[in-house]
């Protein structure tokens, strides 16, 4: 068999590889310039998250939310978005020069970070370029005081996250009829931990709460053994928990109540850790009966079981939670800007962000609007249990889907 | 605070600081005999309990009755590496030594990064959750196992250093080098057999360390630095130096953690390691050279 020349079948001369080169180049070049493009194409969104490095299980998680969201957004009839992955590395500086590199490669949207630190180096970038930035989580609130056009917050500040803990403890004593009149504030030491701490200390006094805080523990959240504190905590006889922490540290603390034989009358979680999959499947009945005060999603809302729908279908075993919800809707909230823009132009989807007005979304509370200062401040904060490997919204009442179980049951009773 | 309470975590402390003990105479039973500072010391613990987890998870082997088994795979590992690679570096100057370790402990973590992922993985035996309870004193179950076993493993390597003629071979490597190569002994050999030892303690230690803490490969550096403050602190070269060091150590931290604050645990171990070093140099058990 003979080989055909490639000179006597080739169609592409030199000289027309030359003149496309050229025409591809001249378009390149002028594409900066040319975007106000007629809807049909995807919007391009840039997606930063923290995929590796200490928070990669975290930013993971995110990327669920991400996965799931093409379906939902088609059955809404929203427009797509062409998702463009970028890794923060858990690292401001990265997060920064992701964040310029998506936009160099033509990045329309940006949504991430998760990270506060990683999501104020975006915004600064985003607001610099004239981009559209919806951020995911990130609750430090000094992100949305700058001033910036261009940036927005679909997540609760860490001010309104206390605040709406506190709401709920009290709504929580008021169902069960039952209330801790002394608790122990155990934290972790790091950035997270000590800011609330601090806020802590600022809001709790506003509110007239049944208890008091005997003791404040500070550790280690890269801690090994945390039997020390436990056995300090226990010492003080106090009948609540109070805790800030994440989530290693949070099996470890568990661990250590069951070996030390002590059940306090309950555990009330000011963060991560003790909601979190992975001490659930870790910890099995055990992990039952602790209250997480979180950025939270109704259960009840449509789109709420639509998304559990499509999570359980993608990722089997995984319960939805606030990495998937929030990361959804700042995805939701830029399909919905796009197509009410009708342009991929960034002042124009940035006024059409500042202007949404979204119903039916996930998150607890009337809906996703955003004030002057680009910050959702209609979001409320909701209270879960853990009961058998699930998760149950016991307050807000108008969000809750089941009633908390109290006191929590004695550990060496669980069979 | 109930009087109970300094008990109940002193004896947490103790236990805890046998199984430091038991890591820690590892390096110091290496740095003995063939005067290599073992760096990658923390990363083959973590070889150790990432095999005690796999085991568990795949075919649900309790950690401690694969002790043995799993020692005699970290004994062939460290005999392997001693023989292939760290004898060509007996000679050589100390940086190179180094540098040839600290690279081994980074492609160790790297290795586990990839094989096992960032994050934490736990055994969880049947015996988890249980202590015993003796009048106020609450003994977590777990760490009183981990505490018999390190005593256990440890009397054995007292027993093989003064009552195997191996183990007096590898002594006399210790005491004279010269001498030892003029009467005739296989040195090369004796080294690997020595590295094989202290990796074997090391991989004991992980077995029953990962019944009290969560993996993950980032944690090897962690105990690499905590195996030093201890042999430094008891003496380098000294095993029952190792022995006290870990429980002084243990039982320190623990404390510390009651009396002042837990987040400050760490601060007074290397209090200690301050206080050794500018009252005592050579260690708690160590003995004073002349330069």
């Amino acid at each position: 068999m003979k080989r055909k020349s490639p000179s006597k079948t080739a169609r592409l001369t030199r000289r027309s590889f030359s003149a496309g080169l050229g025409a591809a180049g001249f378009v390149a070049g002028t594409a900066p310039f040319n975007i106000v493009r007629a809807q049909g194409a995807a919007l391009k969104v840039g997606v930063l998250l923290p995929r590796s490095g200490v928070q990669a299980g975290i930013g993971q998680d995110c990327q669920r939310g991400v996965d799931i969201t093409a379906g939902i957004l088609k059955d809404l009839g929203l427009p797509a978005l062409q998702i463009m992955n970028a890794d923060t590395e858990t690292n401001v500086e990265t997060a920064r020069a992701r964040a310029e590199k998506l936009i160099g490669e033509g990045a329309q949207l940006l949504v991430g970070a998760f990270d506060s630190g990683q999501s104020s180096a975006i915004a600064q970038v985003a607001e610099q370029k004239g981009i559209p930035y919806v951020i995911n989580i990130a609750a430090a609130p000094p992100i949305t005081e700058q001033g910036y056009k261009f940036v927005f917050r679909n997540f609760p500040t860490a001010g309104m996250i206390l605040r709406d803990a506190f709401v709920d403890q009290l709504q929580v004593f008021e169902i069960t009829g039952g209330a801790p009149k002394t608790a122990v504030f155990m934290h972790v030491n790091d950035t997270f931990g000590m800011a609330m701490k601090g806020g802590i200390g600022a809001v709790m006094p506003k509110f007239n709460l049944p208890y008091k805080i005997v003791e404040t523990i500070a550790y280690d959240p890269a801690a090994r053994d945390l039997s020390v504190e436990i056995s300090k905590a226990k010492a003080t006889g106090a009948d609540a928990l109070l805790m800030v922490s994440r989530l290693n540290d949070a099996i470890l603390l568990t661990r250590e109540l069951v070996k030390q034989r002590w059940t306090p009358m309950t555990i009330l979680s000011m963060g991560p850790g003790w909601y979190e999959d992975q001490y659930l499947k870790t910890l099995g009945k055990l992990s039952d009966g602790p209250l997480s005060f979180v950025p939270w999603y109704d259960p009840n809302k449509k789109l709420s079981k639509q998304l559990e729908a499509a999570l359980a279908k993608t990722h089997a075993g995984v319960n939805l939670n606030v990495n998937h919800v929030y990361t959804f809707e700042a995805l939701l909230i830029a399909a919905d800007a796009y197509k009410r823009a009708g342009s991929t132009d960034p002042k124009a989807l940035a006024d059409a962000v500042r202007t949404t007005n979204i119903k039916d979304n996930v998150t607890i509370g009337p809906g996703i609007q955003f004030d002057a200062k680009g910050q959702n401040d209609k979001i409320v904060g909701g209270t879960i249990q853990n009961r058998g490997g699930k998760l149950i919204t016991v307050a807000p009442k108008e969000a809750a889907n089941g009633k908390p179980e109290w006191p929590l049951k004695p550990y060496d009773k669980r069979g | 605070m109930p009087a109970d309470i300094y008990l109940n975590v002193a004896v947490g402390g103790v236990l805890t600081g046998l199984v430091y003990g038991l890591m820690a105479l590892g390096l110091s039973v290496i740095f003995g005999v063939v005067r290599v500072v073992n760096f990658a010391h923390g990363e083959m613990m973590t070889i150790a309990m990432y095999i005690a987890v796999t085991l568990f998870s795949a075919f649900h082997l309790d950690p401690l009755l694969m002790l043995v088994p799993i020692a005699a795979v970290l004994f062939a590992f460290g005999y392997v590496l001693q023989a292939g690679m760290i004898n060509a570096f007996i000679t050589r100057p100390e940086h190179s030594q180094f540098l040839l370790l600290v690279a081994l402990a980074i492609i160790i973590v790297n290795v586990l990064l990839i094989l096992f992922g960032p994050d934490a993985q736990s055994v969880q035996t049947s015996y988890s959750f249980d202590s015993f309870q003796i009048g106020p004193l609450i003994v977590d179950a777990t760490k009183a196992y981990a505490g018999i076993a390190a005593i256990v493993v440890a009397l054995a390597l007292f027993v093989f250093f003064r009552s195997t003629r191996v183990g007096t071979a590898i002594r006399a490597c210790a005491d004279n080098y010269t001498g030892a190569l003029v009467v005739g002994l296989d040195v090369k050999h004796l080294y690997a057999l020595t590295f094989g030892l202290g990796a074997a303690c090391v991989g004991a230690a992980g077995v029953m360390l990962v019944l009290i803490v969560d993996v993950t490969p980032p944690l090897g550096p962690a105990y690499t630095l905590l195996a030093f403050v201890i042999v430094i602190t008891g003496g380098l070269g000294s095993m029952p130096g190792a022995l006290i060091g870990g429980l002084l150590i243990g039982l320190t931290e623990a404390m510390a953690g009651l009396l002042f604050t837990p987040s400050a645990k760490s601060m007074f171990a290397f209090a200690i390691l301050v206080l050794v070093l500018l009252f005592r140099p050579q260690g708690i058990m160590g003995k004073r050279t002349t330069s």
